[in-house]
């Protein structure tokens, strides 16, 4: 498929979920550009991961629209926004921890691949799904580690596995949510790198509560609270404006 | 060293008809059989991480097909063993749109409930299956004009099919399917997230679990020549999931450990105890408290272990 | 029309007997997240004992026995659940093997215990003589049968809606991990709740003799019942287990009156479509 220029990579339009009497997320609506760099914050509780949620499909919205490229997928299942460009990290590690690092990416490879319906090859046989693996191992600083099972490294090397996956596929939009969370101050300053390093073709939304670190990265910033945008604009702009000092003042 | 193992292994495999009676070359015949049904639920179990309690419809349904179709309706054994697998395989397709509406216990659940269906219709419905009675007076087949009547020539081709059971079910294991299986099993959000069709891959194993637990069925019968409910009843399930189990479910040599332990013990139990049920019911208990991952991988843990010790 | 009403008193009494069944399960499951596959046999157990002493003692009021074998069996399944259920919280489908092996374990006993005969169970004596109600004869044994499911069905809904217990047991039901931290001693609770089913279940099996007789396989006709009135109604729900009992009380009734081969299937359509359309059950709170 060719992709036509659009003016939005993810557009979500008047989104809401509510789980019976309690609404979570309320008339949220974004845009967000092609290669653009957005940041999403907001307390805790405010529905900012129930939003990704929505957006990767893990949750069906009661009303609202949700568009990638101009297609609506609000009814898209999960896997069929993969195929769209979209991709995610998660709060929690949701890693193979008993596979290699190395079997891990390319599983992450394997989604989109035809070959993933092969019944009689084993995946060894792909060989060039194995050396880009390796290659983005080595992206990542890990390629020492890719025969070592997931279980075995460190908490911050395993933060940089799962965006290593989630960038393989070579997303044209990515969701990162809280991809800083539980890191040393190294870690940190490392995936700070590598996400500042993500190439223009994808559209990257962060999800951060360390804001000293998130702030530098973003170019855009939405502020979230009770499950509703509050202020929405570029980076200086927000942070500059009263209501998100009233947010985090807690007044 | 693996290879040798396993090289003696496969070689044990062909001495029962040369070193032994008649009485054991037939266990070892039902163990055959016992193994490659275990070996399709665990694809189910092991790979798929989704445990059914109902497997032995696949069995079942497809020894009455062929029962059916050889005594009652005259048809030759090449056909109606075509007509039999593909009819349980069709309804694997079909039960497995309805029980994978659920993960988990919900799907062991319906998985349980259509076989006791099944096991109820097989006895009401008995001017068709002749219910309580069974149906008796079978023949087997005879591929190529050869009379599979004797224990050795029953055991020789029970052996073929099991060895091409084994064979297969490691291939599609170990394809790149299977790695997309074995990640829906992990983490199925994440493989959504990535591309794969957690239901898709999950309908399809169903459906060739029911292939190889069809063809599980086809032998049973031969073996037999004879057909009765209880093949459909939860026992004959329990008696599976318990192979896999205790054998070690996601290894592919475990549920043949464990259908040769299950079936063994039922044999020999049964010369001392009548309830064999209780004895099934007791060893299940013991096998979920005390070794839960089974046999196969417990074993490999302590060669390894043994191995890093000589070091 | 006089089978058109005997038959619908059957169903009214066979689902008050499969509530008897499935608000035990529908209870287990609710909390304990656990398919508990002994419950048949907990219901074939009362039932033998119920078979055993009305048999024995001519005239012993038949409540007293549901009720002394509500308690014993609640004793069993208390045991069982403290010695093995509990070694198990970290594997579900332990858990569900387990309970599968008790439950042969506990058919094979009672096939040991009673023999391989079925055993008629007496209607007791004054509640023989049958009904008239504006003309029609009914057996008076299935109306009271009814009430007894529809007392049942209130006495739990005044537990689990208007006592503390009862309160402890929903939250548990809703969000086991908030109701440990807010201080629910959820182990216990499992343990009550599991012998409440389990008991209930005994008694039921207890007022189910008359009409069902005691025979070994009686475990394995109820247990798919159960577990199909609870897909059906939806799990955790006792207003789903009460109005899928007297749905599937009404399906296999007339179903095995009027096509006896088919009841099987007929009972297994419904159950299809509510999975098809509307898997949490008909009033289900805690998803499968």
């Amino acid at each position: 498929m060719i992709p036509l220029t659009f003016e939005y990579a993810l557009e979500v339009v008047d989104l809401k979920k509510a789980f019976g009497g309690l609404v979570v997320t309320q008339n949220i609506s974004l845009a967000v550009r092609p290669g653009e760099r957005r940041l999403i914050i907001g307390p805790n509780g405010a529905g900012k991961t129930t939003l990704f949620n929505q957006i990767s499909g893990d949750m069906r919205p009661n009303s609202g629209l949700i568009k990638l490229f101009g297609t609506d997928v609000t009814h898209f299942a999960p896997y069929k926004r993969a195929h769209f460009g979209l991709s995610r990290t998660y709060q929690i590690i949701t890693l193979f921890t008993g596979d290699t690092l190395e079997h891990n990416v390319t599983l992450g490879l394997l989604g989109l691949q035809p070959s993933r319906w092969q019944m009689w090859r084993p995946l060894s046989f792909y060989g060039d799904l194995t050396t880009e693996a390796r290659r983005i191992l080595d992206k990542v600083g890990l390629l020492h580690l890719a025969a070592h099972p997931v279980s075995d490294i460190a908490y911050g090397e395993k933060r940089r596995v799962e965006l290593a996956m989630a960038l393989a596929q070579k997303p044209r939009v990515l969701l990162l949510d809280e991809p800083l969370a539980g890191l040393s101050n190294t870690e940190r300053s490392t995936v700070k790198e590598l996400i500042a390093s993500i190439p223009r073709e994808t559209a990257v939304i962060m999800i951060e509560h360390d804001m000293d670190t998130a702030l530098d990265l973003a170019e855009t910033v939405t502020l979230l609270n009770y499950g509703r945008v509050i202020v929405d604009g570029d980076r200086d702009a927000v942070i500059a404006d009263e209501r998100t000092r009233e947010v985090y003042l807690g007044v | 060293m693996k290879w040798i193992g396993v090289a003696l292994l496969a070689a044990s495999f062909l001495l029962p008809p040369f070193l032994a009676g008649d009485f054991y070359v037939n266990l070892a015949s039902q163990i055959l059989i016992a193994a490659i049904f275990a070996l399709s639920l665990n694809l189910l179990v092991g790979f798929g991480g989704m445990t059914s309690l109902g497997h032995a419809s696949y069995l079942g349904v497809a020894a009455y097909i062929s029962a059916l179709l050889t005594s009652r309706y005259g048809f030759g054994h090449g056909l109606a063993a075509i007509i039999s697998i593909a009819g349980s395989t069709a309804m694997a397709a079909f039960f497995g749109v309805v029980a994978l509406r659920a993960t988990g216990l919900g799907f062991l659940m319906i998985t349980l409930a259509i076989s006791q269906v099944l096991w109820g219709l097989a006895y009401r419905m008995s001017n068709v299956t002749n219910g309580d009675n069974g149906i008796a007076g079978l023949t087997r087949p005879m591929p190529f004009g050869i009379s599979l009547d004797s224990a050795a020539s029953f055991y020789w081709f029970a052996l073929v099919v099991a060895s091409l059971a084994f064979l297969m079910t490691t291939i599609f294991v170990s394809s790149s399917f299977g790695s997309s299986l074995k990640g829906v099993r992990d983490q199925p959000r994440r493989m959504a997230a990535l591309g794969f069709n957690p239901w898709m891959i999950r309908w399809i194993t169903f459906i060739y679990a029911g292939f190889w637990g069809g063809v599980s069925g086809l032998l049973y019968v031969y073996y037999n020549k004879y057909i009765h409910p209880t093949s459909l009843s939860i026992t004959s399930s329990a008696e599976a999931l318990l192979s896999v189990i205790a054998g070690g479910s996601g290894t592919l040599g475990g549920p043949v450990v464990g259908a040769a332990l299950v079936l063994l013990l039922k044999n020999y139990a049964s010369a001392y105890i009548e309830r064999w049920n209780m004895l099934l019911g007791l060893v299940f208990l013991f096998i979920v408290l005390v070794m839960p991952t089974g046999i196969v991988p417990g074993f490999s843990r302590l060669v390894t272990g043994l191995r890093r010790e000589s070091r | 029309m006089q089978f058109w009403i005997i038959q619908g008193l059957n169903s009214l009494s066979l689902g008050g007997l499969l509530f008897l069944l499935s608000s035990g399960f529908s209870l287990i499951f609710g909390l304990m997240r656990l398919a508990n596959l002994t419950h048949g046999a907990f219901f074939m157990l009362g039932t033998y004992f119920g078979a055993t002493a009305l048999r024995s003692w001519d005239g012993l009021n038949i409540w007293v026995t549901a009720l002394g074998a509500g308690i014993a069996v609640a004793a069993i399944g208390g045991l069982f659940e403290r010695l093995v259920l509990t070694r198990l919280k970290t594997n579900p489908l332990g858990q569900v093997l387990v309970t599968l092996g008790m439950s042969f374990i506990i058919s094979d006993a009672c096939l040991m215990l009673w023999g391989g005969d079925s055993i008629p169970v007496p209607t007791p004596r004054n509640l023989l003589s049958p009904t008239r109600v504006f003309g029609f004869v009914f057996p008076t044994y299935r109306l009271v049968l009814v009430g007894c499911a529809i007392g049942a069905a209130i006495a739990l809904y005044l537990l689990l809606e208007r006592t503390r217990l009862g309160a402890m047991i929903r939250a548990g039901v809703d969000d086991r991990q908030m109701a440990r931290a807010v201080g629910i001693p959820v182990s216990n609770l499992f343990t009550v709740v599991f012998c409440l089913g389990a008991g209930i279940a005994g008694a039921g099996g207890v007022l189910g003799g008359p009409i069902l007789s005691a025979y070994p396989g009686l475990d394995a006709d109820m247990l798919p019942l159960a577990l199909i009135v609870v897909i059906l109604g939806g799990i955790g729900s006792l207003l789903g287990a009460f109005v899928g009992s007297f749905i599937i009380g009404f399906i296999y009734t007339f179903g095995t009156a009027l096509f006896p081969e088919l009841a099987y299937i007929i009972l297994f359509l419904p159950m299809i479509f509510v999975i098809a359309f509307r898997p949490q059950g008909l009033f289900g709170r805690v998803g499968t």
